[in-house]
């Protein structure tokens, strides 16, 4: 999976902003902590100015800790492209807890409930945002007793370790089915990160720029003849860029 | 206590493609008519033409021109040794919701079935014998033959501004279309897509393998249109945000812009949003409906009697209210006695996905849903049932439907699942992939069908509908040789790299495929395996008519709704000029 050297430790994010120099921890810009130390470890990408980013409206810190070491691990920032953390994925994922699909929306959760087989789909009682907190402090527990550490101060390899073990199904949880909590952060990881700007995530259209994917409001009706079989390099719009 | 309205003449259940089509047909007939669909409605304009409309997270991973299933949903199984469970959130099927039905934001694709599929039965045994059909299969015919459906094909496809390009023209076969189409009286109302990159290495590769390549017909008009009931169409802007998506051009043929407003002209004509059919009541005999209960928008049970009821619900919610009101004898697979429920089909399919370097360029977002080419070599009853060893076919076809990224971002084989490779992977492939992908035929099985749950309840306290489904080898050797010729098409490419893909393993719930769910109350001449005679109206119950693909004896290698759209056309033309002229059976039983 991750490339990276697994000495490469993640530094508790609390004492990093204070190593780095934020001026005010209480004022603690969720989704820049990692950025942050991917930039001091030279991924090459700038992290994304101080102050640009909203808070949270549904995770803790902690939480919001979990979220952004694991998609560091996930979309790392490289010479391919912007990472997740810096691609404001955690604040999409924030914002989709926090709201209607979070609760539930869209999500039959009448009893009785039972496992059945995995062609059957999802069967827990679990709205996605009790999923993603109860497999976060899941997960956290699982890497305490590992490696007496949380999840967010292992170091790289031991996350992508450990999220490999959840995606396999090869990690007990207490609470939530492994595969399941690891299904639903990729998934939601996916579409902070190729998703519209509109929603908090692909900061910049960066993630549209670095596959070429020209973006919404297009109208094709010459261009599909004009280009066919050549590059068409065009900067990508979003919503928000119509807002 | 319910409300009980005064009588109208009828009552059409459900307001999308074949809702809108009777209700359109139906209006001028002067009688009273009132329709009512559970959902809202969108207009083009405003909901479509902003640029909101073009948002992959809202409509694709939220669903939100779909059915809620938190009001309605089904349980599914594979088969009666499990326990059905609820489908708890949408996958792999869509069905709409809202004036226009799916209709709204279908992909556009129109086909008229082949021959074979309207004859499945007699053609297989003329040309096999008995012995080829498979012992839990349920082979049969509609009642209605391909030639006698030709002109509402024909009507179809001018109401919608269909795209594409003839093959059979009067008998003659016409280059450049489908040679083995059935025999078309005219060519298609507008010409067909422009062809992309991934067309042409199609259209390439099966010339090169001896295969019949033409373009996808399609209900997305390639120039601006004007259909004969004055409605008029913009060119498609190849937008990349089609199938799920409404149509800011209103060049995606669709309902809600052409039959529901020509309904509305009619003052008897009456449309009630948010009104959800709960039941159809029946008699003290049982063979007559005489009014049907919904919720209005603010949740009050109106009882709303009627003469005629018309059940245009979408294949699966037709079959549920056909159990819940005890319209035709539920079927039962351990008999195989019974009808409502019977036939449930689905898709299936098999194919290849080819990687090119970067030097081939798909544009994959410069798309609409129909911008394919499309092969039916191997597809009815062109290829030989006893030596490929499968019955139906499947229809291989390429090119892009849109690549929106979070649903479409390709990676090759072996590619890691996440990281810098897997990021790397992404990049590199997105403009430069492509899919050659077989659509297969499902046919319909003893064991597989629909009835009403045991145990979970939808929101208004009715027991949900249950699917008991899975493929037989019929379905898993098509979608094999689906995937071979694939390759071989694939191997004269010579891409990068390909992978090989196949249905394996039972059929799951989760992933979309399609929302193309067929039959559970056929069509036929026989009313021991069919719900519905030839002009969809119900044996049991005369005044009451089902349609949809509700009543498809098994489902083919091609898209659903041209049938769906000429078999509405057909029944409306049977209730117009001979239903309600002489109320009562219009088949003898
Ligand atoms: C994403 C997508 C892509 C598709 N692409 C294609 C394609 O390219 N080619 C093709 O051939 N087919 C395609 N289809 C299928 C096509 O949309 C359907 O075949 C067609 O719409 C069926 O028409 P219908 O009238 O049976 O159902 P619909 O058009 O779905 O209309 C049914 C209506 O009934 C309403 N309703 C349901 N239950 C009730 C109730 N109890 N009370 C009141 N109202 C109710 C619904 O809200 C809906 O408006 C696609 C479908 C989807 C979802």
């Amino acid at each position: 999976m991750s490339k990276r050297n697994d000495d490469e430790c993640a530094v508790d994010r609390r004492n990093f902003l204070k190593v780095i120099g934020v001026a005010s921890v209480s004022t603690t810009i969720p989704g820049v902590a990692i950025a942050a130390e991917t930039t001091a470890m030279g991924h090459g990408h700038a992290a994304p100015a101080l102050g640009s980013r909203p808070g949270y409206v549904f995770l803790n810190l902690d939480e919001g800790g979990f979220i952004e070491a694991a998609i560091d691990v996930l979309i790392p920032s490289d010479s391919t492209g912007p990472g997740a953390v810096e691609s404001g994925v955690v604040i999409y994922i924030d914002r989709q807890l926090g709201g209607a699909y979070g609760s539930g929306a869209r999500l039959y959760l009448q009893g009785p409930f039972q496992e059945g087989e995995p062609e059957q789909g999802y069967q827990l009682p679990f709205t996605p945002a009790e999923l993603i907190k109860a497999g976060i402090a899941d997960v956290d527990a699982y890497a305490l007793e590992k490696h007496q550490k949380n999840f967010a101060a292992l170091s790289l390899g031991d996350r992508d370790a450990i999220l490999k073990e959840l995606d396999e199904g090869k990690a007990t949880l207490a609470t939530v089915p492994a595969k399941i909590f690891f299904g639903h952060l990729w998934s939601l990881t996916q579409e902070g990160y190729f998703g519209d700007p509109i929603h908090g995530g692909n900061t910049d259209k960066a993630v549209w720029k670095m596959i070429g994917f020209p973006g919404v409001g297009n109208i094709y009706t010459d261009a599909i003849l004009e280009y066919r079989n050549k590059p068409y390099p065009v900067e990508p719009q979003s919503i928000q860029d119509f807002s | 206590m319910a409300t009980k309205l005064k009588p109208v003449d009828i009552v059409i259940v459900g307001l999308g493609w074949t809702g809108g089509i009777m209700a359109k047909e139906l209006a001028d007939t002067g009688l009273r008519i009132v329709a009512l669909e559970r959902g809202i409605q969108r207009d083009t304009d405003p909901d479509f033409v902003s640029v909101t409309k073009d948002d992959e997270v809202r409509y694709v991973r939220r669903n939100e021109l779909m059915q809620d299933v938190t009001k309605e949903t089904i349980t599914f199984r594979n088969n009666t040794s499990q326990t059905a469970l609820p489908m708890r959130r949408l996958g792999s099927f869509l069905p709409g919701d809202g004036v226009g039905g799916a209709g709204v934001h279908w992909a556009g694709i129109t086909w008229r079935w082949m021959e074979w599929d309207h004859e499945a039965y007699t053609r297989t045994v003329d040309r096999y014998g008995k012995s080829i059909i498979p012992a839990d299969m349920q082979l049969q015919d509609w009642g209605v033959t391909y030639a006698e459906l030709e002109p509402y094909y024909e009507k179809f496809e001018m109401l919608c501004g269909t795209s594409g390009k003839a093959g059979n023209l009067n008998g003659k076969i016409v280059e450049g279309g489908n040679p083995f189409e059935g025999l078309r009286k005219s060519e298609y109302p507008t010409e067909p897509l422009v062809r992309t990159q991934a067309n042409l290495l199609f259209e390439k590769a099966a010339r090169e393998r001896g295969l019949h390549p033409f373009p996808q017909p399609s209900s997305t008009a390639s120039q601006p249109y004007t259909n004969p009931d004055g409605i008029d169409f913009g060119q498609c802007h190849y937008c990349g945000f089609c199938e799920q998506f409404g149509c800011e051009a209103n060049a995606k043929a669709s309902p809600h812009f052409t039959v529901i407003p020509l309904a509305k002209k009619n003052p008897n004509f009456e449309l009630r949003t948010r009104s959800r059919v709960l039941k159809i009541n029946l008699d003290s005999t049982g063979k007559k409906a005489v009014s049907v209960t919904y919720l209005d928008a603010r949740g009050n049970e109106i009882e709303q009697p009627a003469d005629l009821i018309i059940l245009s619900a979408y294949q699966l919610s037709n079959v549920h209210l056909m159990l819940l009101s005890g319209i035709g004898q539920p079927y039962d697979p351990a008999t195989g006695q019974g009808v409502v429920g019977r036939g449930y089909t689905y898709t299936n399919s098999g194919g290849a996905t080819l990687y090119f370097d970067e030097n081939t360029h798909m544009n994959p977002f410069m798309a609409t849903g129909g911008t394919s080419s499309v092969c039916d070599d191997f597809n009815g009853d062109v290829y030989d049932f006893a030596e490929l060893g499968f019955i139906g076919g499947h229809q291989l076809s390429a090119g892009h439907q849109g690549a929106r990224p979070i649903g479409y971002h390709p990676t090759p084989k072996g590619t890691p699942k996440w990281g810098s490779e897997w990021k790397a992977a992404v990049a590199r492939s997105y403009n430069h992939t492509m899919g050659i992908g077989g659509s297969g035929a499902v046919m319909a099985y003893k064991q597989n069908y629909l009835d009403l749950d045991p145990t979970y309840k939808d929101a208004f306290g009715r027991p949900l509908l249950r699917m008991t489904f899975d493929y037989t080898e019929n379905e898993y050797k098509m979608s094999n040789h689906a995937a071979d010729v694939a390759v071989e098409m694939a191997k004269t490419l010579n891409p990068k790299s390909f992978t090989r893909n196949t249905k394996s393993g039972p059929y799951s719930i989760v992933p979309y495929q399609s929302t193309h769910n067929m039959g559970g109350a056929l069509m036929g001449t026989d009313r021991s395996t069919s719900a519905l005679n030839q002009y969809l109206q119900s044996w049991d119950v005369p005044n009451v008519f089902v349609l949809g693909a509700t009543s498809f004896s098994h489902n083919s290698g091609k898209n659903p709704t041209g049938p769906v759209g000429a078999l509405a056309l057909w029944a409306a033309d049977a209730v117009k000029n001979r239903y309600l002229k002489n109320p009562g059976p219009l088949a003898p039983s």
